[in-house]
């Protein structure tokens, strides 16, 4: 058994995992990553299950120290700069940090959530079977709560095996794309309109269980007030001050405000990545075109391990070469076969 | 042969989800149809469905759009919810312990004061009433309930609480609730009970199931202050009176 001591680490950053199902009727939400592609590639660098617990570090930076053995992870979601004492770690590969040394994790780079999984995974006591923090329900394990620094985490030793890298498709760019409903007869035309022709950005106060809206004022037709009814990961409600909330992996399961529409599967983890402050569009698409999208994201997540390699094959060193160069440090290609170069020095 | 049902609408909750929505407002015999279609989904399971959240007047059915397509669930949907609606006489009935009034239901004297009543009267008035709990929701074990007297209905508070107590009991509009976890609320608070709809490490973990019946009785301070250390151990404190 080994530890990995968190030594430092920003706000909203905690175990996750794909969640725990089965009890929305009782008013407990799934919980779960907000970004299941990125929790799954970085489990597959791991060798782990791809919706095993994993760390998912909010958008400001971590330091993460391996204890009582080296602790092998495999790092993906939203890039960030990473190091292991001085030497740079590349992104979307797994990493072993030996006894004593410390992993530090800069701010998230053109996201909002980086997954650090675990080889041999996290251990906790599942609850309803998962280990995914909601801080509102006291349940999450080892800590019921977001992770602070001083925390521990038992995990497996890593094991000797090569490291290694996935090949990711390039993000998605365009607008996020929505499918109209359940509520969106309590708009008119015009409102639809101007939701779907408006640039909207994210507001610094959007948290886990919901991104908040900012632009123009959507009105109700009817008022804001309908009778609860049920929520999934997505669903766009419009309170009475016309901006519309995102509800989230951390979402109520019921809601009392009008939902305009809900952002299609394949672009939740997408939507969940932009970063506050930043401007972006929705776009209606069928429901056909919805659920054409969900299977194919899913056909993603199942073939991911194909996408794996091994770093160590001579093309992915060209890579850390060309780092070391910037660098301004020589790397043989045998030594880059640990795919972590020196860190530039400024 | 009775006259088949209206059909449900359907809306779409994203793909991955349906909204089977038989009124807009809260309505018991909604509810009724609600349940029913929850209880047959659960006996008679469909290949993808991965699981169902009742609400006051609509289900929300969660699927695996890889398994089955809106196309294909959407007209199943239609087709169980027109079947004919079972009676619900089998509920569980549930009899819950109340502290009303001071520091346990902060705005007692202000609702009485509101419907130009006395504290007394408005506890009677609760305690009278036969609550069904319509849906749970918003945080764990948060239930609401059907069935409050017209006499204690008013709108909720202009100013939403940000803290309210575990356990708390009130009521806002035609609702009743019993609160489980602390945290924010807009309705009005009667008292509290020391019972948990939810609590980990108990069997069963979440007490309370849509459609069963709850009936308040009054308890004082002491007496609750014992049962809610009782209940901290994990005691159930809520009587089982049928079932």
């Amino acid at each position: 058994m080994s530890k990995l001591v968190i030594s430092s680490i920003g706000p909203a950053s905690s175990v996750q995992d794909g969640g725990r199902f089965g009890a929305q009727r009782y008013g407990l939400t799934p919980s779960g990553a907000m970004d299941r592609l990125g929790l799954a590639a970085a489990n597959c660098l791991a060798g782990n299950a791809q919706m095993a617990p994993a760390i998912e570090i909010g958008p400001y930076g971590a330091g993460l120290t391996a204890r009582d053995g080296a602790v092998r992870v495999g790092l993906s979601g939203s890039p960030r700069s990473a190091d292991i004492g001085g030497r740079s770690v590349t992104w979307d590969t797994s990493v072993t940090i030996a006894e004593g040394e410390t992993l530090k994790l800069g701010m998230a780079r053109g996201g909002s959530f980086s997954y650090l999984a675990v080889e041999g995974g996290i251990m906790g006591e599942p609850m309803f079977g998962s280990l995914a923090v909601n801080a509102r329900a006291g349940l999450g394990s080892p800590y019921p709560r977001p992770l602070q620094a001083g925390d521990e985490l038992s995990v497996t030793a890593a094991s000797a095996g090569t490291e290694r890298r996935i090949d990711l498709p390039a993000a998605a760019a365009g607008p996020v794309r929505v499918v109209l409903g359940p509520q969106n007869d309590e708009f008119g035309e015009d409102a639809i309109g101007l939701f779907l022709d408006s640039e909207w950005k994210l507001s610094a106060t959007s948290d886990r269980m919901g991104y908040r809206l900012e632009g123009p004022v959507i009105k109700h037709l009817h008022g804001h007030n309908i009778v609860s009814d049920g929520t999934v990961n997505g669903s766009i409600q419009v309170p009475g001050i016309g901006q519309p909330i995102v509800l989230m992996s951390d979402r109520g399961t019921s809601g009392g405000y009008p939902k305009i529409g809900t952002v299609i599967t394949a672009d939740f983890g997408r939507f969940a990545q932009i970063p506050a402050g930043t401007a972006f569009r929705f776009k209606a698409v069928s429901m056909e075109e919805a659920q054409t999208e969900a299977r194919k994201f899913a056909e993603l997540l199942r073939a991911l391990p194909g996408r794996l390699a091994s770093i160590d094959s001579f093309d992915l060193n060209v890579e850390a070469l060309q780092d070391a160069n910037v660098a301004g440090v020589a790397v043989s290609a045998m030594d880059a076969r640990t795919w972590q170069v020196p860190a530039a020095q400024e | 042969m009775a006259a088949p049902l209206p059909p449900p609408r359907l809306l779409p909750s994203g793909d991955s989800a349906i909204t089977v929505e038989f009124s807009r407002n809260i309505d018991d015999d909604a509810n009724r149809r609600v349940l029913a279609l929850d209880r047959t989904i659960a006996e008679e399971p469909i290949a993808g469905v991965i699981e169902t959240v009742p609400t006051y007047r609509s289900l929300l059915v969660h699927y695996d759009p890889v398994q089955i397509d809106f196309a294909t669930l959407g007209p199943k949907l239609i087709e169980l919810a027109q079947r004919p609606v079972p009676a619900l006489e089998k509920s569980r009935l549930w009899r819950m312990p109340v502290a009303y009034g001071g520091e346990y239901g902060i705005d007692l004297e202000d609702v009485a004061k509101t419907l130009n009543t006395t504290p007394d009267d408005i506890v009677a008035r609760h305690i009278a009433g036969d609550y069904r709990v319509a849906m749970l929701g918003f945080t764990p074990g948060w239930s609401y309930l059907s069935g409050l007297q017209e006499s204690l209905q008013m709108p909720r508070r202009q100013n939403p609480r940000l803290l309210t107590p575990a356990g708390t009991i009130s009521v806002g509009g035609v609702q009743a609730g019993i609160q489980c976890l602390a945290g924010p609320s807009g309705w009005h608070l009667l008292g509290c009970t020391p019972v948990r709809t939810y609590q980990l490490h108990r069997d069963p973990t979440f007490l309370l199931e849509p459609g069963d019946r709850v009936k308040f009785f009054e308890v004082d301070h002491k007496t609750y202050a014992e049962q809610e250390r009782a209940a901290e151990h994990g005691e159930i404190i809520a009587e089982l009176m049928a079932a």
